[in-house]
């Protein structure tokens, strides 16, 4: 390990540049949309329609025994024979959502169990029901209660991102994968790599203390 | 699917549960270690431990094993696959369990253990006999959820070229065309280990409460 081998780095950041690219596109996309699932799946937890609740809560201990990996594999190599063609970047984008949005249920109906029972019905008193009630009251105090969890599942969204470079999408991981077999310099490449995930956990946690600061005014 | 395919997954489940039974065995401890640096707050050892964890936190598992078995014949160390594998998930498992003994910690009551101090008791028996049995019974709900984990993180070791379930269901498929059968039957695997760990809870969790600590 010496200078050099990061001077290989920087001459090669275009590819790194690619990658860079991917990996927050893919976590960025996949962060917002899988909460937005999640928020549409959590009713359904409590829906009176039996084979509904049966049908997500399937879906969901499903996602949470499998490993992402093989998930992806299901997508990417799966899929096909049934007809279903996606490239490689957007079955990596589809298993992120998919699998994360499980996650985010999960998650956000744990928070809308701990709703206290009095706002419910000072909601109900007030003339809210039904829809009017998930948007207007339920939902910003399950979005602002969860964030803490919210912000662990983006993290995990970060560390499985880097499994779509077995399926050869070029996010960090690979991007620093393919300039370590050209220079044989591993050491400082998935170094830096891992110090360029730190950073991006560290922006997610600075980005979740700040909004967890303004929710726990609110939040009851 | 032949003999042969149905071996190949026995081979993979045994590299699966092998790689997190170790990583845990080794990482509970190690964590424990970690997480008492930070609760005693020692000076510069605490600030080691926490970097630590953050940075190995968010590492995924694939990069840190690449890490660790691509990068370190660079320094003359060449290690065998199995070996990276272990090394690299046991890391992993110690900055996890070193959060989960923490979180336990900071909801143990210090009074206890001055008053344990008062007692005289030594440093030993107040660890063993005072905090142990209470941190240990409040992170076991944690523990179980790491090792979960750590068996959905396992796929990770197949991009060193080991065989684990994930990657086995996947070679029969890229073999039989049918990718869909062997795929759905390295899930029922999966789901057995994570029932079975599940029931791993339930049971120590009984045990704890009949014991009565």
């Amino acid at each position: 390990m010496n200078l050099t081998d990061f001077q290989i780095i920087y001459d090669e950041r275009e590819t790194i540049y690619q990658g860079i690219e991917a990996t927050l596109s893919l976590v960025f996309i996949s962060g917002v949309v899988s909460v937005f699932v999640g928020l549409v799946l959590t009713p359904l937890f409590f829906s009176k329609v039996s084979w509904l609740r049966k049908a997500v809560e399937w879906l969901c201990s499903a996602m949470r025994c499998s490993p992402f990996l093989l998930f992806v594999y299901v997508i990417y190599f799966g899929l096909p024979s049934y007809g279903i063609n996606f490239d490689k970047y957007t079955s990596g984008l589809v298993a992120l959502i998919v699998y994360h949005s499980a996650y985010m249920a999960i998650i956000l109906r744990s928070a809308w169990v701990d709703i206290p029972a009095d706002i419910l019905e000072a909601g109900t008193a007030y003339g809210f029901r039904g829809a009017a009630m998930i948007r207007r009251i339920i939902g910003p105090l399950l979005l602002m209660r969860s964030i803490p969890m919210v912000g662990n599942q983006w993290i995990q969204i970060i560390k499985d991102s880097a499994y779509l470079g077995i399926i050869s999408v070029v996010d960090i991981t690979a991007a620093f994968n393919s300039i370590q077999s050209i220079y044989f310099n591993p050491f400082v490449c998935f170094i830096v790599a891992g110090l360029m995930y730190w950073l991006l956990c560290l922006l997610i946690e600075f980005i979740v203390n700040g909004v967890a600061h303004y929710a726990r005014e609110r939040i009851a | 699917m032949n003999f042969y395919d149905y071996l190949s997954f026995v081979y993979g489940a045994l590299s699966t549960v092998g790689v997190s039974f170790v990583a845990i065995i080794v990482g509970i401890p190690l964590g424990l270690g970690l997480a008492l640096l930070r609760w005693a707050r020692i000076p510069v050892f605490g600030k080691c431990a926490y970097l630590y964890v953050s940075i190995v936190r968010s590492c995924p598992a694939v990069t840190l094993i690449m890490l660790i078995y691509f990068g370190l014949p660079q320094f003359g160390i060449s290690l065998n696959p199995f070996v990276a594998a272990l090394i690299s998930f046991s890391i992993t498992a110690t900055a996890f369990n070193c959060e989960i003994w923490r979180s336990s910690l900071l909801a143990f009551d210090r009074s206890q253990y001055e008053a344990a101090q008062a007692f005289g008791m030594t440093r030993w028996v107040r660890f063993r006999h005072v905090l142990l049995p209470q941190i240990w019974r409040s992170s076991i709900p944690g523990l179980i959820n790491e090792m979960t984990l750590l068996v959905k993180n396992s796929p990770a070791i197949s991009v060193i070229g080991l065989l684990d379930i994930t990657r086995a269901a996947q070679r029969i498929g890229a073999r039989t065309y049918e990718p869909i059968p062997p795929l759905l039957l390295g899930f029922a695997i999966y789901i057995i280990i994570v029932m079975l760990l599940i029931e791993l809870q339930k049971r120590l969790e009984t045990r704890i409460r009949s014991a009565g600590i």
